[in-house]
């Protein structure tokens, strides 16, 4: 993932949608960045804001694929004082589970991150090939390249945040997956 | 040099200029004494900082797209994409979604969405990457209807020696910096992400002066000469010659983009003296100045006659034949040069990748390339090997992406 910096943070994010754009706003609001003006879509932005004020998500995608599992990627920005955890991710086309990437008789395997994922205060967590990412255990449609899709986060504390990621095509991320739910490695973006 | 004009290699040049190389000859050595102190020198004041080549940024959103009028940069790209048979109208948004947002970022010196080498994405170096439709494209998506008329193969010329693998295409990405890192990572990705919807028909590498060598300049092509001398000034008669001023939102603010592979022959080329090759163009090498004329931009006199009561300018040149005085007959040309690899006995493949931007391929590029196809000096040296023609569509506001007005 590209190293995100202050920067990067001011300037107006690049939107895809009117739905990109309100999440993305809620992104940069949470940077606490002066660059609230990119909040074109009010009514969704203002819900989110509202219960989230908890993350930035900035810069997210999902990996493209026509079926079984893939994975959502992005920059979580905590600008508050206090930690976040984020417990839970859903989406409508598929079943989500949170992951990190973990060594594992050897080779780097991929396994439900206990606990959530942390965002410390006044931080960022890169959610990233070859590290924690949201996963999406069973496509029920194709994720097709330039497709906008919504998800959910949940928090700690109850509270909830959407965002819109958008499909990329990629081949990397193939991560073995370990454990618990058995099946291999996801497949391939289309 | 100018001892070789008396050579006459090529015969049919004999017979197409008869006595006006006896002119040409002496012409010729005034223009090679005179040529290197005509110069104009280089403008310090428009130099860009070497340290500056690097982040200098030019416009991404905005009502046109960049890449036509800026101030053509030192390396480029063309890529032609060929459509894949379920590339529809809805997926073609969804593809133009994908290399717009690509293209913003990149042009502003930020890496890519889910860049794989996010630091090769920070140096924008001018760099600007132009979306052209082909008529295949509008096909695809069910919109002929839409297509602006001249948007089309271009009739067959004499000249021709067309090959498929430079012709044709249905989305063209003109990718163009003044790094050529800077390029072949924007490439790249711009080309990985049209992977789900199209393959890749032809791509066209070429350069320019690096960046700051010679600010403000004409550029040279490979058998030396200045080329786009006659391009429209910026300002008015830029506007004029470009830019669709009206019509629905998919044309306003557009323009079209012809693009020929200019294959050169500089083995033939080479075996020309220094007043062959002038009059060949109508223009001194080393000024641009025209025959009549001290300064590249002077106006040519097409009536000078010389002692031998021939006219001094040749009709054959290429000057003339390209000649046009009318801005909305006017074409921009932003050519690349480009260079491959020599055969084994040592003969170039060099040539031009001719970009012209017209508002109108039919009124403005057809008629200059007829009389050029006609009776253009410069023929027996040159030859058109690929061809294509691309709509350039209107630009983007931010959060929005090239195309929106006509397939959104």
């Amino acid at each position: 993932m590209p190293r995100t910096t202050v920067t990067d943070a001011r300037r107006r994010p690049v939107i895809l949608l009117a739905a990109a754009a309100a999440c993305l706003a809620v992104g940069v609001a949470g940077c606490g960045s002066s660059d609230s003006s990119s909040s074109a879509q009010p009514s969704p932005s203002a819900s989110a804001s509202a219960t989230a004020g908890v993350l930035g998500i900035r810069d997210p995608w999902v990996k493209a694929a026509d079926k079984g599992m893939t994975a959502a990627f992005g920059t979580l920005v905590n600008d508050g004082d206090t930690d976040v955890t984020v417990t839970a991710a859903a989406t409508d086309v598929s079943p989500m589970e949170l992951h990190e990437m973990t060594m594992k008789d050897g080779k780097m395997v991929m396994q439900p991150k206990q606990g959530g994922i942390v965002v410390k205060a006044h931080s960022s967590t890169a959610l990233q090939p070859g590290g924690e990412h949201l996963m999406l255990m069973d496509l029920k449609q194709p994720v097709k390249a330039g497709d906008e899709l919504t998800f959910t986060l949940t928090f700690a504390d109850g509270e909830t945040q959407t965002f819109t990621a958008v499909a990329k095509p990629f081949t990397g991320a193939q991560e073995s997956y370990s454990p618990n739910h058995g099946q291999p490695t996801p497949s391939p973006a289309a | 040099m100018t001892e070789r004009a008396a050579v006459r290699p090529v015969s049919r040049r004999g017979l197409l200029t008869g006595g006006a190389l006896a002119a040409g000859g002496a012409l010729a050595s005034a223009a090679v004494i005179t040529a290197r102190p005509d110069e104009p020198k280089a403008r310090p004041a428009d130099a860009v900082p070497v340290a500056e080549v690097g982040s200098a940024v030019e416009p991404f959103h905005g009502p046109r797209q960049s890449g036509v009028a800026t101030d053509p940069q030192a390396h480029a790209a063309f890529i032609a994409l060929t459509l894949n048979p379920g590339t529809d109208r809805a997926a073609l948004g969804r593809m133009l979604r994908l290399l717009s947002d690509d293209a913003a970022r990149f042009t502003q010196g930020r890496p890519a969405l889910a860049d794989t080498e996010p630091e090769l994405g920070l140096l924008p170096a001018r760099l600007t990457v132009t979306f052209g439709f082909g008529p295949g494209l509008y096909t695809a998506a069910g919109l002929d209807d839409r297509r602006p008329p001249s948007v089309a193969d271009l009739p067959a010329f004499r000249i021709d020696r067309l090959q498929p693998r430079w012709s044709g295409g249905d989305l063209l990405l003109q990718i163009c910096a003044d790094d050529p890192v800077t390029v072949a990572h924007a490439q790249r990705v711009l080309v990985k992400d049209s992977r789900p919807f199209a393959t890749v028909r032809w791509v066209q590498q070429g350069f320019r002066r690096a960046a700051g060598t010679e600010p403000g300049r004409t550029q040279r092509n490979l058998f030396g000469q200045l080329d786009g001398t006659a391009n429209p000034r910026p300002g008015r008669p830029l506007e004029t010659a470009v830019w669709v001023p009206d019509g629905p939102a998919w044309l306003r603010d557009s323009t079209s983009l012809v693009v020929r592979r200019i294959s050169m022959n500089l083995e033939t080329w080479d075996l020309l003296g220094r007043a062959d090759r002038e009059l060949a163009v109508g223009r001194r090498l080393g000024t641009g100045a025209p025959l009549t004329g001290t300064a590249e931009h002077d106006q040519p006199d097409f009536a000078a006659t010389g002692p031998d009561g021939l006219t001094v300018i040749p009709d054959f040149s290429h000057l003339t034949r390209s000649h046009v005085t009318d801005d909305r007959l006017k074409i921009l040309r932003r050519p690349y040069n480009y260079d491959g690899t020599p055969t084994p006995e040592g003969h170039a493949d060099s040539g031009l990748i001719f970009a012209s931007y017209q508002a109108d391929v039919t009124r403005q590029f057809l008629p200059i390339q007829q009389r050029l196809a006609e009776r253009d000096l410069l023929n027996e040296w040159t030859t058109p090997i690929g061809s294509a023609v691309f709509a350039i569509p209107p630009g983007c506001p931010e959060g929005g992406w090239i195309g929106q007005q006509l397939l959104g």
